[in-house]
């Protein structure tokens, strides 16, 4: 009794220890390089070990520097900077609006650099918010429950195949909750933006009682598993990652369009080591602009040129247009006509 | 020419400096009118746009079951993220309260009616800014409620534009300054050139030309070149009325002279007593003298006039220089003087035979006059490149170290003149007759070092 005991509270005090005690929700803290060396210090939404050969191949650029890895939601991270805890030298978010705002209301730095001239126009904002990534908001759908139908290309297919046959996919649909998930939000009130039929997508999907997600994970392993047919707005990149359930699910990204995500990085202003996190930047740029292509870098990259001849890919743009979805009243207005929308009972 | 005028500047420096003072005002009131029109065009531009997006938000603003509600378009943010980079804020209150945007943005001091906008620039979170304020009146539960609106972007986009337009404004300006320059500079040459074209001409005249300025002059030198020509004629009619009056004197004295001269040569052959023959003789002397210097000034008067209309012919140098030795070797031989022509055969040159032999006879007189008894005097005629020589070379001693310029000047003598007649205009004739037809006339001592050698030398045509 006494072991078990005593080796549970030790754990308990390292890993008080290891994570000090932050006003916000961590959901992983991890160390790379040296104890003593100058350490970066960053604050992301991206899953470590997603961006953890990234990190390495920085170290190893880069002799002496230890990077502290800090893993949080997009509105964690909003809430830490905000209240300015002077702890991170560096933000990466997949909150394009969020980003955005913290770059607006003035709490990053900006930088300039060979890298910086070398990513497209639209994938950076006053030089103070930078793309790395580019992120589709995809369908993924099970293959088995489609068995006997025609694969859905675009909407509008999906839209007439789930008019055709609604007893089939009643309650096996899914997306973000958007009430709860930033990045559900994000693409939802782009593609109200973009066209009326996502409405038309919505209200049918209510109709066939659409299940409602945390996140893009929990999305994939749904439909995986088969409990769900449809996934509506997943991450393509993270159903493109998980290589193991490659077989039991299919990836659409939608012919009439396609948002993509950017995920961006900014320098804080409170950044203890702003030159090294231009540098960390820098190293994030040319993996996802820069030819050649890095094995290390974890995201599908989208030939520049390819974005502007396939009409469907439509980076969403960084720029104040995004603050105007943060707004308060509009965003009231909008999760109302949403649940409306799609809670119709 | 001899005394330096004094000079009160320069026209021509005078008229670059201002016409190059005026372009550089001009280039600097171009530089800041042209900024200050591009800086009100673009801050024209900026709120134009910032009130279309609180237009845009205040069509957005809607009474909904009694409550304010408002649904800002994408568009009315993202097109000022169009225009620049720039940070974007926005505030929308009513009765005082905000109802959504960022609380502390600052607030315009301007009292603004329903339906109507002003315009500040103010500072926010440390960075200037340019705001926008609307204002619209709602009815709500039937009471007014006014609906302020306020957009705002800083404004580094306008500075940087601001910027490149300063430099392309300044760029305007020193274009403009350095093609005024050159044009200045250029116009003051221009004006110039008329008086300077007057100045040459007139230099270029030789010493006798009188005649008047004929040539077309601007109006505004009319006066001066009249008053010129005016003074010229005067000066013409002065000189040639000095120049008659002069020849007529030599003319009159020389005839009763030759008869004075006659009557004492009579006389000298009736009179015995030596003192008396003696004064006679130096009578004679006297007449002779006084007879010589009229023939030259005469020859001189003639000369003279002849210059200054020459009339030109085809003229053997050597043929003419022969003749003239031929008739004076007689006069040579009374005082037993060598004098040996030495010519070989010349191209003709283009002159006044008359002039010319005019100048080489006082030429030869003087040889033969300042020569001692049973010395020789060499002339020779060659061609000489392009010019052709006449050289009078003797053995009298020649003229010390005084130089042609001063030799001949109207009536100065050589200083080996005393006790010779003579008036002193031989070599002044002879010089002007040279330069006259475009020649010189060079004194320097003998080979020999016995005497003077006397060259007139004529250019080929």
């Amino acid at each position: 009794m006494r072991i078990p005991f005593i080796s549970l509270s030790l754990i308990a005090a390292l890993v008080a220890l290891a994570v000090p005690t932050w006003a916000f929700e961590v959901e992983e803290h991890r160390r790379f390089g040296a104890e003593d060396a100058r350490t970066l210090r960053i604050l992301s939404t991206t899953d470590t070990e997603l961006l953890a050969p990234m990190i390495d191949s920085f170290l190893e650029l880069h002799p002496g520097v230890a990077i502290d890895y800090t893993s949080a939601t997009s509105a964690e991270v909003m809430k830490a900077i905000m209240a300015e805890e002077h702890q991170f030298d560096l933000a990466l978010s997949s909150a394009m609006d969020l980003q955005i705002k913290l770059a607006n209301d003035g709490y990053t730095r900006t930088h300039h650099s060979d890298a910086v001239d070398l990513i497209p126009l639209w994938a950076s904002w006053r030089n103070h918010v930078f793309a790395f990534s580019q992120e589709p908001a995809s369908i993924v759908i099970s293959p088995a429950a489609f068995a006997g139908l025609e694969i859905p290309r675009s909407r509008q297919q999906l839209i007439s195949l789930l008019r055709k046959h609604p007893d089939r996919f009643r309650g096996r649909i899914g997306t973000y909750d958007v009430a709860t998930s930033g990045l559900g939000y994000l693409f939802a009130t782009q593609d109200a933006r973009t066209s009326e039929s996502y409405w038309r997508l919505m209200e049918i999907m209510g109709g066939l009682k659409i299940k409602l997600y945390c996140c893009s994970g929990d999305m994939i392993e749904s439909v995986a598993r088969g409990d769900i047919a449809v996934a509506y707005n997943v991450l393509g990149s993270y159903a493109r990652a998980r290589k193991d359930l490659a077989t039991r699910i299919e990836i659409i990204e939608p012919e009439d369009y396609t948002n993509m995500m950017l995920r961006t990085a900014v320098i804080l202003q409170t950044a203890e080591h702003p030159k090294l996190a231009g540098a960390f930047i820098d190293h994030l740029l040319r993996a996802a602009w820069d030819s050649p292509e890095l094995p290390e870098y974890p995201f599908h990259r989208y030939p520049i040129a390819e974005l502007a001849q396939n009409a469907p890919f439509r980076p969403i743009h960084l720029g104040p247009g995004l603050l105007v979805f943060l707004d308060h009243l509009k965003r009231k207005r909008f999760l109302a006509e949403w649940h409306s929308t799609v809670q119709q009972n | 020419m001899s005394d330096a005028l004094q000079t009160s500047g320069s026209l021509r420096r005078r008229l670059t400096l201002q016409l190059v003072g005026s372009a550089a005002f001009l280039a600097m009131l171009l530089f800041f009118v042209v900024l200050a029109f591009a800086r009100d065009v673009a801050q024209q531009t900026h709120d134009s746009i910032l009130l279309a997006s609180a237009t845009s938000i205040m069509d957005s603003v809607s009474v909904q079951a009694d409550e304010v509600t408002v649904d800002i378009p994408y568009a009315a943010l993202s097109m000022l993220g169009n225009v620049s980079d720039d940070r974007v804020f926005y505030r929308i209150a009513m009765r005082g309260q905000v109802l959504t945007g960022y609380q502390d943005l600052p607030s315009t001091s301007q009292s603004v009616r329903s339906g109507h906008s002003a315009f500040d620039t103010l500072v926010y979170k440390g960075d200037s800014i340019r705001m926008v304020t609307s204002s619209r009146r709602l009815s709500l539960n039937g009471a007014p409620a006014d609906i302020i609106i306020s957009v705002a972007q800083t404004r580094e986009g306008q500075a940087t534009q601001l910027a490149q337009l300063a430099r392309s404004a300044l760029q305007l300006g020193l274009g403009f300054f350095l093609v005024a320059t050159v044009l200045a500079f250029w116009t003051a040459q221009s004006s110039i050139r008329p008086l300077k074209q007057l100045t040459e001409a007139m230099s270029r005249r030789g010493p006798k030309d009188l005649r008047p300025v004929r040539r077309p002059v601007p109006s505004e030198m009319v006066p001066l070149v009249q008053s010129l020509n005016q003074f010229i004629a005067r000066l013409r009619v002065s000189l040639s009325r000095s120049e008659d009056f002069i020849a007529e004197a030599a003319h009159r004295v020389r005839t009763p002279l030759a008869t004075v001269r006659a009557q004492a040569e009579i006389t000298l052959l009736r009179v015995d007593k030596p003192e008396n023959r003696a004064s006679l003789r130096e009578m004679i002397r006297a007449i002779d003298e006084s007879s010589r210097a009229a023939g030259q000034l005469l020859d001189h008067a003639m000369v003279t006039f002849r210059t200054d209309s020459l009339e030109r012919e085809a003229i053997d140098l050597g043929d003419l220089t022969r003749e003239l030795v031929d008739r004076l070797h007689p006069i040579a031989e009374l005082k037993d003087i060598a004098l040996t022509f030495d010519g070989s055969p010349l191209p003709e040159i283009s002159g006044d035979q008359i002039l010319i032999q005019n100048a080489v006879r006082n030429i030869l007189d003087n040889a033969i006059k300042y020569s001692p008894y049973e010395s020789a005097i060499q002339v020779s005629t060659r061609q000489v490149s392009h010019t052709v020589l006449i050289q009078v070379e003797d053995e009298a001693g020649g003229f010390a170290d005084m130089d042609t310029d001063a030799l001949t000047q109207r009536f100065i003598r050589g200083k080996n003149a005393a006790g010779t007649i003579g008036s002193g205009l031989g070599l002044t004739i002879a010089r002007e007759v040279v330069e006259a037809h475009g020649g010189a006339l060079i004194i320097e001592t003998s080979g020999s070092g016995a005497g003077a050698c006397v060259s007139l030398s004529f250019p080929l045509a």
